[in-house]
């Protein structure tokens, strides 16, 4: 049975290892190891303590994949005929759906490399925003393929997350340059397609992204650029934002943030959301699908 | 009749596949009966809500490619004759094998009846049995998508039609109901749709006793034609009251099934109610599963067992898809209201107001500005539900409403349906406002349950729409009537809709008892619920 700070310490060690997954991935890998070592006598106490491995997890990191992998983990695993007497049987049926929801997703990020790098024509200018470790995979994949093309990222403020992207790509000898957040209108002009990552996509098609998001959205809509959006589909969440304020507050800060301070409305937020009428195609390893199919795939996930 | 039915059906089919000339008699024996299986099929389908398009269920792919053969070539007879309906004849109906011999076979069939009636009918100087075929469609077979599906309109949009007029007064009379009139000049862009005076209400017409009609339903009726029920959801539950007296009182006769019998008693009480009042969406679908748990209903059921199953299946459906559905929309509601909102609602919506109340029993704090319009001013109803609960509240004409928008956080609304393609039909000027307050980036959130999902398709206001009584927009201040002699005025029209359609881009949000979706999962969940089905 494992306590709050095994959880948690596990949580960042799968994090310390593989710096290269999801931390919804590495989630859900804690969530199984929970899981193995749960000495819970009721699938219901069961339930009752995975949702509050997946709350503790929440509190280390509060990004929305995290709160959306850990859910779906839960709904996939209990997606089965439990109508076992033996407790540790169903048990074990869990452990084995889990190790197949793991392998899956996994290759998600592959898959979404493969439907994605097809996009990339020869000699094309990308916009991308932030760092975010999918569109490098797509970017990788695409520059495997002898690609010619070139990268414009947005240094993406407060921690300046877009230098280390720009990093990761001239090891890739992908011509790069650094732009001002400020600069997305500015050089908008000169680019031909934007690719952006997602930390949540959310029912209404939208994404929950790193702040700075929607301005690239809404600058792209009025140049008439397509605006692509990579994300796995462990990303989608049954959330459903009208507007910016409608998110809630939980996601919208860091993890310590929230913790530690009492006036929120001092702290800058760290996401904001982008409405699904700004966003030309999701490229998930579902498939490629539009902002209104969103839905049909979450009502396919969850119901 | 309908124990000979199976008897004449052979020899229909025997006739048709010899192609031979048919003697007089036979020939008007057909037709008796073609108009029967016809009438049969009618009722199964609603009427009132009944254009949708099957070809864009999965499973008939084959379908659309085959339909366009069959409509070009019976087009092209001598006299404009569709493909009537009996093409998917009820043998064909139940056993759906749904291969393509057996929909070509149906085809050539098809042909060859429409060759037959179009020598009949060239014979009798007689046009068509059936309008125009339409873009729009109206399956008779619902699980045989792959069959050739007739193109027709319902009826009560073919109110120009005279042929149609002419067909609707024939089956009235047989079901001895009385055909109500319309009235006074109407405007030419509806003038496919009926328009009834409330003076001239269809019960006057009525003998009294009615043998025909059940009592409950007549009052239902006039109930409907006079405006005291009004609102979708309160004329559906009073649907199915009046229901359920019916089937308590019913009584099965000797040498008939439950199951068919009642079916038939029920489809002049139909045809009555739509008389006085067009059917909505929702009662359509109220009507569909009644029929649909009646023809359930096995022959080796007692009939008190059958009655209470029956009155148990109704009970259920209320309580299920309105009672508790209205709970679990208040409850995802009560998510999207925060502290210090201030919601614009229109008209009176059963539903909006109860998320309200919920909302403010919660203990949120929000304000309340209620939109209203002529001639029904039913947000006064609204106001005085919510007043008296002691939830703040403004109110305003509709014309002022971009006016205070900008003070607006969120725009409640109700709908009547939700379409196909998810167009949310509502009372007229719901979609005034939803485009005024997209002009003005305010989320607009649509409630509705699942039950008035509809799978009728509809992009404008014009085609499918109901006409109120335009005296309703006669008014008298300060002693003077101006619009008292309207119809004297050859050129003056008076228009009195009552329901618009609203586009989904100006939509945020839907929110029915399955969760929050976007106005265009709407085939989504019809999907889903026909797979439950």
């Amino acid at each position: 049975m494992m306590d709050e700070e095994e959880l948690v310490e596990y949580f960042r060690a799968q994090l310390r290892e593989d710096p290269d997954i999801a931390s919804a991935v590495a989630a859900i890998r804690t969530l199984l190891e929970f899981l193995k070592r749960d000495k819970g006598e009721t699938i219901l106490g069961l339930r009752e303590s995975m949702k509050w491995a997946t709350a503790c997890l929440t509190g280390v990191d509060s990004s929305v994949a995290v709160s959306s992998g850990g859910e779906l983990f839960l709904r996939f695993i209990t997606l089965t005929s439990l109508e076992h007497q033996d407790l540790s049987r169903c048990k074990k049926m869990m452990e084995e759906r889990g190790e197949l929801f793991l392998e899956k997703i996994s290759m998600s990020r592959s898959k979404v490399a493969k439907l994605c790098h097809t996009f990339i024509k020869d000699g094309a200018k990308i916009l991308t925003h932030s760092y975010s470790r999918v569109v490098l995979r797509v970017l990788e994949k695409a520059a495997a393929e002898k690609k010619r093309f070139s990268v414009y990222v947005t240094e993406s403020q407060p921690d300046s997350a877009g230098r280390q992207m720009a990093e990761a790509l001239r090891k890739l000898n992908v011509p790069v340059t650094v732009v001002l957040d400020a600069a997305v209108g500015y050089v908008l002009e000169k680019v031909d397609l934007v690719i952006i990552g997602a930390e949540g996509v959310v029912e209404s098609g939208g994404i929950i992204n790193k702040i700075g998001t929607y301005q690239m959205a809404l600058c792209s809509k009025t140049h008439n650029k397509p605006f692509y959006v990579v994300a796995e589909s462990f990303k989608f969440v049954r959330l459903y934002p009208l507007n910016q304020q409608d998110v809630p507050d939980k996601f919208k800060y860091k993890a310590d943030t929230l913790k530690t301070v009492q006036n929120l409305s001092e702290e800058h937020p760290i996401i904001d959301y982008t409405p699904p009428s700004l966003i030309t195609l999701l490229f998930t390893d579902l498939g490629v699908l539009t902002p209104s199919a969103v839905s049909d795939e979450l009502i396919k996930l969850y119901l | 009749m309908l124990t000979d039915e199976p008897v004449n059906k052979e020899e229909i089919e025997r006739a048709k596949s010899e192609g031979k000339e048919l003697t007089k008699e036979e020939k008007q024996r057909l037709r008796k009966e073609k108009k029967h299986h016809k009438k049969n099929k009618e009722k199964k389908d609603d009427k009132a809500s009944q254009e949708c398009e099957k070809e864009k269920k999965p499973v008939s792919t084959d379908a659309p490619v085959s339909q366009p053969p069959s409509q070009p070539t019976t087009q092209k007879a001598p006299s404009p004759v569709p493909t009537p309906a009996p093409v998917p004849v009820p043998a064909s109906d139940a056993a759906v094998a749904a291969d393509k011999p057996a929909k070509s076979k149906a085809e050539l069939k098809a042909e060859r009846r429409a060759r037959q009636e179009a020598e009949r009918s060239s014979k009798q100087g007689k046009k068509g049995d059936v309008g125009q075929p339409a873009p729009t469609s109206k399956p008779k077979a619902p699980p045989s998508e792959l069959q050739p599906v007739v193109k027709r309109l319902p009826e009560h949009i073919q109110a120009d039609n005279p042929d149609v007029l002419r067909k609707l007064a024939k089956k009235l009379e047989r079901q001895q109901i009385p055909l109500r009139s319309d009235y006074g000049y109407k405007v030419s862009l509806f003038s496919h749709l009926h328009q009834y005076s409330r003076k001239a209400p269809l019960t006057q017409l009525l003998s009294i006793p009615s043998t025909v009609i059940h009592p409950a339903i007549v009052r239902l009726g006039l109930q409907y034609s006079q405006g005291i029920v009004a609102g979708s959801n309160a004329r559906s539950v009073a649907l199915l009251h009046a229901f359920k007296q019916v089937i308590m009182d019913y009584t099965t006769p000797p040498k008939e099934e439950l199951s068919r019998d009642l079916v038939n008693k029920l489809k002049p009480y139909i045809s009555f109610l739509n008389q006085c009042r067009p059917l909505s969406a929702s009662m359509g679908n109220a009507i569909k599963y009644i029929k649909k748990e009646i023809s359930y209903i096995s022959s080796q059921d007692k009939e008190k067992e059958a009655k209470t199953k029956l009155l148990n299946c109704i009970e259920s459906y209320i309580s299920d898809k309105i009672i508790i559905a209205a709970i679990a929309i208040a409850k995802y509601s009560i998510e999207k209201i925060s502290e210090g909102d201030v919601i614009l609602v229109y008209g009176c919506s059963s539903l909006v107001n109860h998320i309200l109340c919920e909302a403010f029993e919660k203990g949120i704090k929000f304000h309340v500005i209620v939109v209203d319009s002529r001639p029904r001013l039913e947000g006064r109803e609204a106001l005085r539900r919510l007043v008296k609960k002691g939830i703040s509240c403004t109110y305003v004409l509709i014309s002022a409403v971009s006016y205070i928008l900008p003070e607006v956080s969120k725009v409640f609304l109700g709908a009547h349906a939700l379409l196909a393609n998810g167009y949310v039909m509502s009372r007229v000027g719901t979609s005034q406002i939803a485009l005024v307050a997209k002009a003005f980036n305010v989320p607009v959130l649509v409630c509705c349950e699942t039950y008035k999902f509809c799978e009728r398709v509809q992009t404008d206001s014009f085609v499918s729409n109901e006409l109120d009584d335009p005296d309703d927009l006669i008014v008298t201040r300060k002693g003077k009537t101006q619009l008292e002699d309207w119809q004297q005025v050859k050129s003056l029209g008076l228009l009195n809709l009552v329901y618009d359609v609203t586009p989904p881009d100006f939509v945020d949000l839907v929110i029915t008892e399955l969760g929050m979706i976007p106005c265009t999962s709407v085939p989504v969940v019809l999907r889903v619920k026909n797979v439950d089905q």
